[in-house]
C-alpha cells in the first residue's frame, strides 16, 4: 500500500531507509524517523481503536503522551507482547508487528458498536454499579464479560527474554524535558560545570522546536537545537538521557527515569543489549520543563476518526512529512491553533475553513492566514461532526460571546479531518506527585504548579508561558536559580531569539453548546480512553457528585492509561458548569506516578529469578544437595527439610529419621539460628532485664533458656543463653528472628539504658553448628574428642571448649529434642570439615541427617514451643504453661512484666497452650483447624481455640498436636473437636502438652 | 523515599537503609509496678499522629545500627531536624521560628 498522506519533501523523515511494519496483520511501509502513529496516517489508516463503552471508532488525536485512542498492542512473538503502548511514542522499526487491541472480529467491522449503538443509553455512568449488582451471585460471570469487552492490551504468556537495569543517579539539577526551556536551563547550568542530567522521552532533544517552523536567529530552530545538544553532549559532568520519561516525582527529590534502550530497534533488545534502564534519581535541584497539552474542545462527535487536536496536526505535516487528510476544517480558541491550517495549506492540502469561537481576532497568526487567503468564519464553532469511521463534514453555527449557545442558521462544510485547539494545559503531573496542589491561572487558562516543599523550579511551557522566546528566557533563569541555589558561579548564556508575534488573548471555551442541550446532542466525548462524554459528567453531577474526585470515580474520567490527559481538563469545565461554579471552586484531580505507563521489567530490573531475594546458605549445604535434601526457606536462608532416600515418601522419610534419632543419633544442621554475642560489665544485667527469667547466677561455662516478651507481656522470641565468661555471653534467638531481636536488644540499650556497659554483635555467620542428638551421640562425639565427656564432667546445660575433629570448638549440651544432645559450634569454614568427620564416625551407630521437619515433630513430641508458631503475639508465658520462665524475684521491672500484669492478661478462659491427642491415632489435625467445644452447635459455632503444631509421631505410634484452647491449663481431659472444611469432625483430647519422656530422663544420662 | 542524614554517621543515605521506629521520646516509668493499668496503657499503646511536626525515632538499620531522632512534617515530609537519642528537639509545634529553619 502507497503512503497516501506522506508529502514529498519535509520532514524529520529519512525517506532513504524505508521500513516495513504489520498493523492488524497487514503490511505497511514508513519511513526512518516515522512514529507508529506517523506510519499509520501515513498511510491513510483511519481506526485505531474501538472506545471502551461504546464501541465507537477512534483515530489517532495527538502525536506524544497525551494519545488516548491509539494505545496498541506491541509484539512479534508472545514472549514479546507489550501492552498499552502510545503509537504516537513507538518509534517505527523494520519488523513492528502491532494491533488494535480491541474489536471483534476486528477494529474496523467490530460487533460490539451494536452494543453501544442501542444499549448506550443503557450505560450511563455507573452503570456497571448500577446493572449488574443483581443477582450477586452472577457478578464473575458480568465481570467476565464486561472485561473481555472493554480490554485494553494483554500480558504475555511467556516470559520476558529481554534484561532490564536498574542504576542510582546523583545530580545537581535535573532537567525534565529538552524542548526550547529545558534545553536553555541545562545549557546554563552546564557551563558553570553543575552535574546535570537532562531528560526527554522523545527520541530526540528539542521539543515543540522539532515541529515549528519558527526560526531562531533566521535560522531554523533545529540548528540551534543541534549545537546546544553538542555542547551539552561535550560536558564532562553531563548525562543526556534521550527515550527517557521522568514518570515519577517522589520525596526529598527523589526522581525515576523510564529509558527505553533498544525499544526503537527490534521486537527484543539485540544481544548483549538491555532493553530498558530505570534510573533513580536523587537530583539536588529539579527544573521541570515539561510543557503543556493542547486541549482538544468538546463538540458532538468530537471523537469520529479525523479529529485531531490541531498542534498534533502541525506536528505530523512538519516533523513527519504527513498531511493526516484531504480537507481540513480548524477550530480553534486561540491564536496558536491557526497554525495547524497555515501548515496544511502550506503543504498543499485544502483547508476549508477556520472556524474562530471568538468574535474579532486580529493576532498575527490570523492575519497570515488571511493573507494566504483562507476562508476565516468568526465567532462560530463547529458544533457537531458527521462521519463515522471517518469525518464527512462538519455542522457550523455562530455562537454567543461566551460560547454558552449558538446563535445562528447552522451551515454544513464537507472536510474529512477536523483539528480543534481549546488552548493549552500546562503539565503539571510531575509536580503534583509529591502532594503540591496545582493552581488556576485564569490568564493561562488552565492550572500550573502550586507551592511545593521540593527543590523544584519550573521554566516555560508548564508556567503557561509558550512563546519560544519565553520558554527560552525562563530556561535561562531557572538554571541561573538553580545554580544560585547550589552556591555555583553563572556563566553567561547567549539566547537566540525568534520573531515576535502578536498574540491576542484566547477564549475561555472548553465545551461547544449544540442545538440541544448537552443530554439530548449526539455524544461530546471528554475523555476518549474511558468513553466519558460532558452529558455523563452532568448526569454525575445530577446525582449528587459534586466533588471532582467523586465525579472522576463515577464516571471514571482520567481513568484510562493516559489519566485524562487531554480530558481531564475539559470534564472539570463541565462539571463547573453543570455545579454552576468555578474551575478553582471545582478544583482539580490530583496526578500520581506514573506519568506514563511503565513496563513491570524496567521496575523489576535485576531483581527477578535467582537474582529476587538474597539467598543464604550454611557451610554444609553442598552436603545437604548431595544428600537429597528437600528444602525449606526459613527467612532467606535455605534450609534441610527432610532427606528421603530413593523412593520414599515424605512421611516415611519423617518416620524413619525420628526413630533413628531416638533409637541412636541424628544430626541436624543448626547453622541458622541466631547467635548474638553479648559482652560487657553490665551485659549479665542486661539479659535480666530483656528476658522473663532470672540471669544473676547463672555460672560461667552454664547455658540456660529465656523467654523474650515485648513490653506487653506477649512472648515474641526464646533461645538458650550461654555464659562464657563473667562479662561475655552468646544469646541463640530463633532462624527467622535474629534480626529484629537484635534490634531490639540494641532499642533498650540505646534509647533506655545506655548507662548499661554492653555491646551486641551479630555472630550467626561466624559459626557452623551441628546438633547431634539421640542416646550414642556422646559415643559418637567421643570419637572426635578427647575431651571428657562423662555427665559429671559435661552436664546437660553445659557449655565447654574443646577440640573435636582436630578444631576448636565451643560444645553446647542442650536438647531440643529431648535427647542427649551436643550442639557442636565450629568457625564457618570447618563445619564441613567435621559434619564429614561425624559422618565418617556415625556410620557404625547409623547416624542419620534430618531436617527441619523432623526437628519439629520431635520438639513437638516433648511439648517444646517454637517461637512465631506456637506463639502468634497474642500469648505471653502463662499462657503457654510456663510460668516456670517467669521470675518474680528480679529487683528490676524486665521488659513484659508490668505488661503480663495487666487485668486482660489474668482474666479466666485465656487461651492457653495445651497438648491434643486424636481419638482416632492415625488421624492428623491440619495445623490452623478452629476448636469447638460443641460439635453440634449451629453456625456460626464458637471458636475457643486452634491448632498450632500438628505431626504424625511414629515414635508414639499416633499422632500429636499442640493448639491454644480457652480455659486449656484447667480442661485436662476434656474432649474439643475440630470440624474441617470437608464435613469431617476430628475429635480430640485435652493432655499435657509433654507427650513423651514427662520426667525429661531421657536427656539427663 | 526519604533522604535522611544518620547523625552517627555523619552522611545523607537512603531510605532504604533505615528503619521508623514509631514516636520518639515515650519514656518507660521508673516504676511500672506503679502504674494502674490505664496508666501502663497509655505508655505502651497510645501514640500520637499529628498533622505536621511529628518526632520519631529511626534507627540506621542497614548501616550503624544506631538509633536517631527526627522531626518530620508529616503533611510535607520534609526532614526539620535530625537529633541523637538524649538530645531534645530544637524544632516544635509552635515554634513557628524554628520551624521555618
Amino acid at each position: 500500500m502507497s503512503q497516501k498522506n506522506r508529502l514529498g519533501t519535509g520532514g524529520r523523515i529519512d525517506r532513504t531507509t524505508p521500513l516495513k511494519f504489520q498493523y492488524n496483520g497487514k503490511t505497511y511501509t514508513g519511513f526512518q524517523g516515522d512514529t507508529l502513529a506517523s506510519a499509520i496516517l501515513a498511510n491513510g489508516i483511519d481506526v485505531v481503536g474501538r472506545s471502551f463503552k461504546y464501541s465507537r471508532p477512534r483515530g489517532v488525536v495527538a502525536a506524544g503522551a497525551e494519545e488516548p485512542n491509539a494505545v496498541l498492542q506491541l509484539g512479534a512473538t508472545e514472549e514479546t507482547q507489550v501492552p498499552n503502548v502510545r503509537a504516537t511514542q513507538q518509534e517505527l522499526f523494520d519488523g513492528l508487528t502491532s494491533q488494535a487491541v480491541n474489536g471483534w472480529p476486528n477494529v474496523d467491522n467490530d460487533m460490539m458498536s451494536w452494543v453501544g449503538k442501542l444499549g448506550g443509553k443503557m450505560m450511563p455512568p455507573g452503570f456497571y454499579y448500577k446493572t449488574f449488582m443483581y443477582p450477586k451471585s452472577l457478578w464473575d460471570t458480568y465481570e467476565s464479560m464486561i472485561r473481555k469487552a472493554a480490554g485494553l492490551g494483554r500480558s504475555p504468556l511467556e516470559n520476558d527474554p529481554d534484561t532490564y537495569d536498574k542504576v542510582n543517579q546523583h545530580c545537581d539539577v535535573l532537567v525534565v524535558g529538552a524542548g526550547p526551556a529545558g534545553l536553555a536551563a541545562a545549557l546554563t547550568a552546564a557551563r558553570s560545570g553543575a552535574r546535570v542530567i537532562l531528560a526527554d522521552e522523545q527520541s530526540e532533544f528539542g521539543g515543540s522546536l522539532l515541529s515549528s517552523k519558527e526560526l531562531l536567529d533566521g535560522k531554523p530552530a533545529t540548528s540551534w537545537v543541534k549545537s546546544a545538544v553538542d555542547e551539552l553532549a561535550g560536558c564532562a559532568d553531563v548525562l543526556l538521557l534521550p527515550r527517557a520519561t521522568v514518570n515519577g516525582y517522589h520525596d526529598h527529590n527523589f526522581l525515576t527515569i523510564h529509558e527505553r534502550l533498544t525499544d526503537h530497534l527490534a521486537d527484543k533488545a539485540p544481544v548483549g543489549m538491555v532493553r530498558q534502564r530505570l534510573h533513580r534519581v536523587r537530583a539536588k535541584w529539579v527544573v521541570l520543563a515539561t510543557g503543556a497539552h493542547e486541549r482538544p474542545l468538546v463538540f458532538s462527535n468530537n471523537d469520529v476518526p479525523g479529529c485531531m487536536i490541531a498542534s498534533a496536526v502541525s506536528t505530523y505535516i512538519n516533523r513527519y512529512g504527513v498531511v493526516p487528510g484531504s480537507e481540513l476544517v480548524l477550530m480553534t480558541t486561540n491564536d496558536y491553533g491557526y497554525q495547524a491550517a497555515l501548515d496544511w495549506h502550506d503543504a498543499q492540502r485544502k483547508v476549508v475553513a477556520i472556524v474562530d469561537t471568538r468574535q474579532n481576532p486580529q493576532g498575527a497568526r490570523v492575519e497570515q492566514a488571511r493573507k494566504r487567503g483562507l476562508n476565516v468564519i468568526t465567532g462560530s464553532a463547529v458544533i457537531e461532526v458527521q462521519g463515522s469511521k471517518r469525518v464527512s463534514g462538519v455542522s457550523v453555527a455562530t455562537i454567543d460571546a461566551a460560547g454558552n449557545k449558538v446563535t445562528g442558521a447552522v451551515n454544513r462544510l464537507n472536510a474529512d479531518t477536523v483539528a480543534s485547539s481549546g488552548g493549552w494545559s500546562p503539565v503539571i503531573h510531575l509536580s503534583s506527585h509529591t502532594g503540591s496542589r496545582p493552581v488556576w491561572d485564569d490568564k493561562v487558562v488552565g492550572f500550573v504548579p502550586g507551592p511545593t516543599v521540593q527543590k523544584q523550579l519550573t521554566a516555560g511551557g508548564i508556567n503557561g508561558k509558550y512563546s519560544i522566546n519565553e520558554a527560552l528566557s525562563e530556561g535561562v533563569l531557572a538554571g541561573l536559580n538553580a545554580l544560585a541555589k547550589l552556591d555555583l558561579p553563572a556563566t553567561e548564556v547567549v539566547l537566540p531569539s525568534a520573531a515576535d508575534m502578536v498574540e491576542e488573548a484566547s477564549m475561555t471555551l472548553f465545551q461547544i453548546p449544540h442545538l440541544l442541550p448537552t443530554s439530548k446532542a449526539p455524544k461530546q466525548f471528554v475523555d476518549y480512553q474511558t468513553d466519558v462524554t460532558a452529558a455523563g459528567i452532568e448526569v454525575a453531577c445530577r446525582e449528587g457528585f459534586e466533588s471532582i474526585e467523586h465525579v472522576k470515580r463515577y464516571t471514571a474520567m482520567g481513568f484510562g492509561t493516559d489519566q485524562g490527559k487531554l480530558g481531564n481538563i475539559n470534564g472539570m469545565a463541565v462539571a463547573a458548569k453543570a455545579l454552576n461554579k468555578t474551575i478553582p471552586e471545582t478544583g482539580t484531580t490530583i496526578f500520581r506516578p506514573n506519568y506514563t505507563p511503565v513496563t513491570f521489567g524496567a521496575m523489576v530490573g535485576r531483581d527477578c529469578g535467582e537474582l529476587f531475594d538474597p539467598k543464604r546458605y550454611t557451610a554444609m549445604h553442598k552436603w545437604h544437595v548431595e544428600h537429597g535434601a528437600k528444602f525449606e526457606d526459613v527467612g532467606q536462608w535455605k534450609r534441610g527439610w527432610y532427606y528421603p532416600k530413593p523412593g520414599e515418601s515424605m512421611q516415611e522419610c519423617l518416620d524413619r529419621e525420628c526413630k533413628a534419632t531416638r533409637d541412636s543419633v541424628g544430626i541436624l544442621d543448626a547453622s541458622t539460628l541466631g547467635k548474638i554475642d553479648i559482652q560487657g560489665a553490665d551485659a549479665r544485667e542486661f539479659l535480666g532485664r530483656i528476658y522473663t527469667n532470672a540471669w544473676a547466677k547463672l555460672a560461667v561455662g552454664k547455658c540456660r533458656y529465656g523467654l523474650m516478651c515485648g513490653e506487653d507481656g506477649m512472648v515474641f522470641d526464646d533461645g538458650v543463653t550461654s555464659c562464657l565468661g563473667d562479662n561475655h555471653f552468646l544469646m541463640t534467638t530463633t532462624t527467622g528472628g535474629a534480626p529484629r531481636v537484635l534490634e531490639w536488644l540494641e532499642l533498650w540499650h540505646q534509647t533506655e539504658w545506655p548507662e548499661l556497659d554492653v555491646y551486641f554483635n551479630t555472630v550467626t555467620d561466624h559459626w557452623s553448628t551441628l546438633t547431634i542428638s539421640g542416646p550414642n551421640s556422646r559415643k559418637l562425639l567421643s570419637e572426635l574428642t578427647d575431651f571428657d565427656l562423662s555427665n559429671e564432667n559435661f552436664s546437660f546445660m553445659d557449655v565447654h571448649q574443646c577440640t573435636v575433629a582436630g578444631v576448636p570448638a565451643r560444645v553446647f549440651r542442650i536438647s531440643f529434642t529431648g535427647e542427649l544432645s551436643y550442639e557442636i559450634n565450629v568457625q564457618a569454614n570447618y563445619g564441613m570439615h567435621v559434619w564429614e568427620k561425624l559422618f565418617e564416625h556415625g556410620k557404625q551407630f547409623n547416624l542419620t541427617p534430618y531436617g527441619t521437619e523432623t526437628m519439629h515433630v520431635l520438639r513437638a513430641e516433648k511439648g517444646f514451643i517454637i517461637a512465631g508458631q506456637d506463639t502468634d503475639g497474642s500469648v505471653h508465658p502463662h499462657d503457654l504453661g510456663m510460668s516456670w520462665c517467669v521470675s518474680d524475684q528480679k529487683p528490676f521491672s524486665y521488659v513484659g512484666k508490668r505488661g503480663m500484669a495487666r487485668q486482660d492478661c489474668m482474666r479466666e478462659n485465656r487461651k492457653q497452650l495445651v497438648g491434643l491427642k486424636t481419638k482416632e491415632p492415625k488421624v492428623v489435625i491440619p495445623e490452623g483447624s478452629q476448636a469447638v467445644f460443641d460439635p453440634n452447635e449451629p453456625i456460626p459455632m464458637t471458636m475457643v481455640g486452634h491448632i498450632t503444631s500438628s505431626y504424625y509421631s511414629a515414635n508414639l505410634g499416633h499422632s500429636i498436636a499442640m493448639g491454644v484452647i480457652k480455659g486449656g491449663l484447667s480442661r485436662m481431659g476434656e474432649t474439643v473437636y475440630y470440624p474441617q472444611a470437608d464435613g469431617r469432625v476430628i475429635e480430640a483430647e485435652i493432655c499435657s502438652l509433654v507427650f513423651l519422656d514427662p520426667k525429661g530422663e531421657r536427656q539427663n544420662v | 523515599m526519604f533522604y535522611i542524614y544518620c547523625p552517627h554517621c555523619g552522611e545523607h543515605r537512603e531510605e532504604e537503609e533505615f528503619h521508623a521506629k514509631g514516636q520518639a521520646h515515650i519514656v518507660r516509668p521508673i516504676d511500672p509496678a506503679a502504674c494502674d493499668d490505664k496508666a501502663w496503657g497509655e505508655y505502651l499503646f497510645f501514640r500520637k499522629n499529628p498533622r505536621g511536626l511529628h518526632h520519631e525515632l529511626w534507627i540506621h538499620a542497614a548501616g550503624c545500627r544506631k538509633f536517631f531522632n527526627m522531626t518530620r512534617d508529616t503533611v510535607t515530609y520534609e526532614i526539620k531536624e535530625i537529633y541523637k537519642i538524649g538530645e531534645q528537639p530544637s524544632v516544635v509545634a509552635g515554634n513557628k521560628l524554628a520551624g521555618n529553619k
